[in-house]
């Protein structure tokens, strides 16, 4: 039988703001398949957002959810886990969003190690203010701010994430939208900070630029790029130039951050 | 039996005051001279099993208790001037998301890191006018260490009443002076909680106006699942560009606090029935003005004293009449000149304004004050 997304879906809020082609929406499906394969109670899970197109997307989940400011997203949604650590917090939102105005609440999150999901949407690119280039914008790559191609190195959100402390890092592409929602659900079941980065597309802004013909064409580079974990093991360094590593890539058991909070509490009631 | 009394700094009665109104979590990032409000929120806060954090940045404190507040929370940060600086587009949010939140501003020298250990009272536009777009503020300004505690108490009850931030700024002369504090006993004071939803989750709508200018917000977690965003929205809480639903919404969350006024005004007078001179003063200029009313009387001359409890919104009305009463309004204050305009602008030319403004992180004197009296008696 099909896939019940209904359950999810806020009544009467589509169509969503996403133009034909985005990768936003398929990440957007992972989640929600992710949330019911956890069998997470929508009440007591609260998603939460900072500014941009991939931000948009709590508008359209029937949770609690929090769009925030641009870039503040693991902030508030710490706010909201210390306040009541038995809600389910999910934390989404594009790369400009997460790793350039957010990058410290980004790394501060990931160093608590707080029991929260972040999944981060990573077009490479501005969507949402029109394709001015982000962290995550390949070297050399035209963005509207740079038409003589990007002088600025990359982030590599998954490492930057383990450097940080995240305790789980997956990362997938919209193309392989199976994939996805088992990573974002183990990510979900991991106790501690957990980080999926989904590589997917801007076409409106990115491919254009960039000499993609079309939405197919940017898929097909997803497709391209990514190399499972396993099999990269078994490949030269050569042959890995280029592409980007898809799968679990880090999973650590560490303290989570509420728990050690809980443990403050109790030396001062004197346990 | 006795009332329990402390010798204790202005920010500690502070901490302690947010306690005695239900704080229940506390969001910081350290500065000079506010540090002791979170030092104390941390050893005092999980005694009673809630949460204190040290964040990354003020910007994350200020986001993390407007999440906090969204499970139900009472919250609290505490900051200073630049850490303001930091808040403000958050602040913005929480205006416009209608977030109850109180934010503590010790206030120190500046523009920038300025004078960290200096007092200043540089801030209270900034208190008003700090984020961006159109909004209401709501700000307290105490004078003691006393006042610091109810104060504190009372932006609680006025954060949770109508559902927004407000500000408590008291100067580093009254956050780090030590004073005799008497503690009230519960029930001394008054303490509200903000108002929930009486509808079924169903029929829940986070900016509902037929329950009035101030809509009953849910709790995060409580089985009442709504959407909570910056921009401007419907009142279910989703966006809307629709020009007549945004400019009800923009008016609206400014009248809810000027149709209030009258419950959030405070004031202390202290002989201006008769004031020919009436001395605008608060924090802790407002103890040396105080000073100079006492010896100006002795002289015979009819000086009185206004003090503005609640700076935000501005005492408008009895400000305007004290203007018609008096020849003059003498207004001194840490700064070069920022409460003066607004008195200026509510007496209308009724009366001469005298203005006195000292920054050079000395407190202004009651001397001083007497010269400027005398100038332009
Ligand atoms: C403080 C602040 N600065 C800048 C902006 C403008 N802004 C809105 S969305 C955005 C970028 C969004 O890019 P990304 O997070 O990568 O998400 P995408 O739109 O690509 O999904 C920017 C710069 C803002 N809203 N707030
Ligand atoms: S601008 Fe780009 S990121 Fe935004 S909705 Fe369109 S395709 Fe998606």
């Amino acid at each position: 039988m099909a896939f019940d997304y209904d359950k999810y879906l806020r009544p009467g809020k589509l169509p969503h703001i996403w133009c034909p082609g985005c990768g936003h929406g398929i990440a957007m499906k992972g989640l929600i398949r992710a949330i019911d394969i956890c069998g997470l109670d929508k009440n007591n899970t609260a998603i939460v957002s900072g500014i941009g197109c991939a931000s948009r997307l709590p508008g359209y989940v029937d949770f609690n959810t929090l769009h925030t400011a641009h870039g503040r997203a693991a902030a508030f949604a710490t706010g909201v886990k210390m306040a009541k650590p038995e809600m389910n917090v999910i934390c989404v939102g594009g790369d400009g969003d997460g790793t350039a105005i957010g990058g410290n609440h980004f790394i501060h999150a990931c160093r608590r190690n707080i029991d929260m999901t972040y999944v981060i949407f990573n077009n490479s690119i501005y969507g949402m203010t029109g394709g001015q280039f982000s962290p995550c914008t390949p070297t050399g790559a035209k963005a509207s701010t740079t038409v003589y191609g990007n002088p600025d190195p990359t982030f590599d959100i998954s490492k930057l994430a383990i450097g940080a402390g995240a305790t789980f890092v997956a990362r997938t592409t919209a193309f392989h939208a199976t994939q996805i929602d088992k990573l974002i659900a183990e990510g979900i079941k991991h106790k501690g900070m957990a980080v999926i980065e989904v590589l997917d597309d801007c076409p409106t802004t990115y491919g254009r630029r960039n000499k993609f013909r079309s939405v197919v064409d940017m898929m097909k580079r997803l497709k391209d790029i990514a190399v499972p974990v396993a099999a990269a093991s078994k490949m030269t360094a050569e042959q890995l130039e280029g592409k980007v590593l898809t799968g679990v890539l880090y999973k650590e058991e560490k303290p989570e951050y509420c728990e050690q909070y809980a443990q403050v509490i109790a030396k001062a009631q004197g346990a | 039996m006795a009332k329990k009394v402390a010798l204790l700094q202005g920010n500690e009665a502070c901490a302690l005051g947010a306690l005695y109104a239900g704080c229940k979590f506390f969001g910081g990032y350290p500065i000079t001279p506010s540090t002791e409000v979170a030092e104390v929120m941390s050893v005092e806060l999980p005694k009673v099993g809630g949460k204190f954090i040290q964040m990354e940045d003020e910007i994350a404190a200020m986001a993390s208790v407007i999440g906090a507040s969204l499970t139900g929370a009472k919250v609290l940060t505490a900051t200073s001037g630049p850490g303001v600086s930091l808040k403000q587009e958050l602040i913005g949010y929480a205006c416009i998301a209608e977030v109850p939140c109180v934010i503590i501003n010790v206030m120190r020298g500046g523009p920038s890191t300025g004078m960290p250990t200096g007092p200043g009272q540089s801030d209270v536009q900034q208190a008003k006018w700090g984020t961006h777009g159109d909004h209401a503020a709501i700000a307290l300004v105490p004078a003691s260490c006393q006042e610091i505690f109810s104060e504190t108490v009372r932006a609680f009850n006025l954060a949770e009443k109508y559902r927004m931030p407000v500000q408590v700024l008291f100067d580093e002369i009254v956050g780090h002076s030590r004073e005799r504090i008497e503690f009230p006993e519960p029930g001394d004071l008054e303490v509200i909680d903000r108002q929930g939803p009486t509808v079924p989750p169903e029929e829940y709508k986070p900016f509902d106006t037929s329950f009035g200018d101030v809509p009953p917000l849910a709790a995060f977690g409580t089985g009442y699942r709504f959407h909570v965003t910056g921009l401007n929205k419907a009142q279910d809480g989703f966006p809307t560009t629709k020009a007549s639903l945004v400019d009800d919404e923009q008016r609206r969350q400014i009248r809810k606090v000027d149709a209030a006024q009258a419950d959030i005004e405070k004031n202390e007078e202290y002989l201006t029935e008769d004031a020919e001179i009436v001395i605008f003063a608060y924090g802790s200029t407002s103890r040396s003005a105080r000073y100079a009313v006492n010896e100006l009387r002795k002289e015979g001359i009819k000086a009185g004293l206004f003090r503005p409890i609640t700076l935000w919104p501005f005492p408008e009305k009895r400000v305007a009449a004290l203007a018609k009463q008096a020849k003059a309004i003498i207004v001194p204050e840490m700064n070069l000149g920022q409460m003066v305009l607004e008195v200026e602008r509510v007496a209308k030319g009724a009366c001469e304004i005298g203005f006195l403004g000292r920054v050079d992180g000395e407190p202004i004197n009651p001397g001083q004050i007497i010269d400027k009296v005398k100038e332009v008696k």
